[in-house]
């Protein structure tokens, strides 16, 4: 736990290590390909498919899961639910991890790194949804950066810094969740653009409400499941409230969850019905939307309320994991699997193994920089010198 | 449902009261989600 040093000699070379050291070593290669070559070398993309993995998974999947960090300080904070206090640092450190390596991300797609500002200083695209959404997340990055200081300043010992960044929770918490309503259905906007390329099943009118909705399933979903990993990774790093209260949140969020869940169902439903697609259902495609609706949004919203009702925390945790698989899904649905549709095979984009790469070494620098974080930092555990202070 | 419909307004009229019924039906199912998913709450 917290103030205890331990000494003893630890090996390096575990099979973690080893399999991390190999992931972030092919991601060096490729990074180097990717900005020497361009895109062609290393991507599969190309005039029918602008975007490939890097945008459908690192930037929707990962700004969908890090929803973890609004929906937590949101129901702290702004909800009152301070039982779930221990939750927010976490919750917070995996959002900010997960923005900053969205942005990392964004940089292997766009290139030339050193205009990534340009947008805000040299033309103000206003009218564009992706300027909106890139203000979003250059603005909610810097939110989740000073609600995540407090933890570093403690570690550095820094007190007063630490003071003026703990008063600022509230009105950071208010700008966050500002922020997330605005981007996270910006995201869902931008397929509005594409109604003959979006397969209907799909596409909605009410896509931003979609993303919107299913990001704060996301972030409830993502807080269990990685509680879950935490709990097994780091249960010498948490102190006394977190292993006595994480079952509680557990029950919390995933009765959230649920209901969440049944509402998205059914605003989903009414998409279908509000383009008439019905006939659509029994087609290879339909079969597929039938698969997501029913497998990964009913199914995991029926078996959270059971396990909310019986109290199995295994069977919510276990639903956690596969909601987050069902938004992973959803996301790559909608720009990858049912963009396009329309084309023939031959057209049809299928990611370079190249590109699997970099989204698999942008995962493990994620889950990196969290496990160096979390055995430093008061991230699982009060510190010492402020435990039981009000935030 | 695979009605032919030759105007806009056909079409409004369809969707939007097949949308009308599907709200009606969903708000009666999310109540009785919430006394299946609340039932044992006492028991805590």
């Amino acid at each position: 736990m917290s103030g205890e040093i331990i000494t003893g000699k630890k090996t390096v070379m575990t099979p973690f290590n080893v399999i991390a050291g190999m992931v972030v070593l092919m991601g060096l290669i490729i990074t180097a390909i990717r900005f020497t070559k361009g895109l062609g070398a290393a991507t599969n993309l190309s005039d029918y498919n602008p975007w490939g993995i890097w945008i459908g998974f690192d930037l929707l999947v990962g700004v969908a899961l890090a929803a973890g960090g609004y929906v937590t300080s949101a129901a702290v904070y702004i909800f009152g639910m301070k039982k779930y206090h221990f939750a927010v640092r976490p919750a917070v450190l995996t959002g900010f991890l997960g923005y900053l390596f969205v942005v990392v991300a964004l940089h292997y797609d766009l290139g030339r790194p050193w205009r990534l500002a340009y947008p805000f200083i040299v033309g103000w695209g206003t009218t564009s949804l992706l300027f909106e959404v890139g203000l979003c997340v250059a603005l909610y990055l810097t939110v989740l950066f000073l609600e995540f200081s407090p933890a570093p300043l403690e570690w550095l010992g820094f007190k007063k810094t630490r003071y003026l960044a703990v008063r600022l929770t509230m009105v950071l918490t208010i700008f966050g969740v500002v922020l997330s309503t605005l981007h996270q259905s910006s995201l869902g906007a931008l397929f509005l653009i594409a109604p003959s390329k979006l397969h209907p099943l799909w596409y909605s009118p009410y896509l931003p409400v979609f993303f919107f909705v299913s990001s704060i399933i996301a972030g409830l979903s993502m807080v269990m499941f990685e509680g879950m990993l935490s709990h097994r990774a780091f249960h010498d790093k948490m102190d006394e409230e977190h292993l006595s209260e994480s079952d509680s949140l557990t029950l919390g969020f995933g009765k959230a969850a649920s209901l969440v869940l049944a509402g998205y169902f059914t605003i989903k439903i009414i998409g279908v019905a509000a383009g008439n697609h019905w006939n659509l259902l029994t087609t290879p495609y339909g079969i597929w939307f039938l698969v997501e609706m029913i497998g990964f949004i009913a199914l995991p919203c029926f078996l959270y309320a059971v396990g909310v009702r019986d109290k199995n925390l295994m069977l919510i945790r276990f639903t956690a994991a596969w909601t987050v698989l069902g938004i992973v899904i959803n996301r790559l649905n909608i720009s990858v699997i049912a963009f396009n549709w329309h084309l023939p095979a031959s057209d049809r984009y299928f990611p370079h193994w190249m590109e699997i790469g970099i989204s698999v070494f942008i995962v493990m620098l994620i889950i990196l920089f969290y496990r160096f974080i979390v055995t430093r930092m008061p991230i699982l555990y009060e510190h010492p010198d402020y435990k039981g202070e009000e935030q | 449902m695979n009605e032919t419909f030759y105007t806009l307004h056909h079409f409004l009229l369809h969707t939007e009261s097949v949308t009308y019924l599907i709200m009606l039906l969903s708000l009666l199912g999310l109540f009785g989600f919430w006394f299946f998913l609340t039932a044992r709450d006492d028991d805590q």
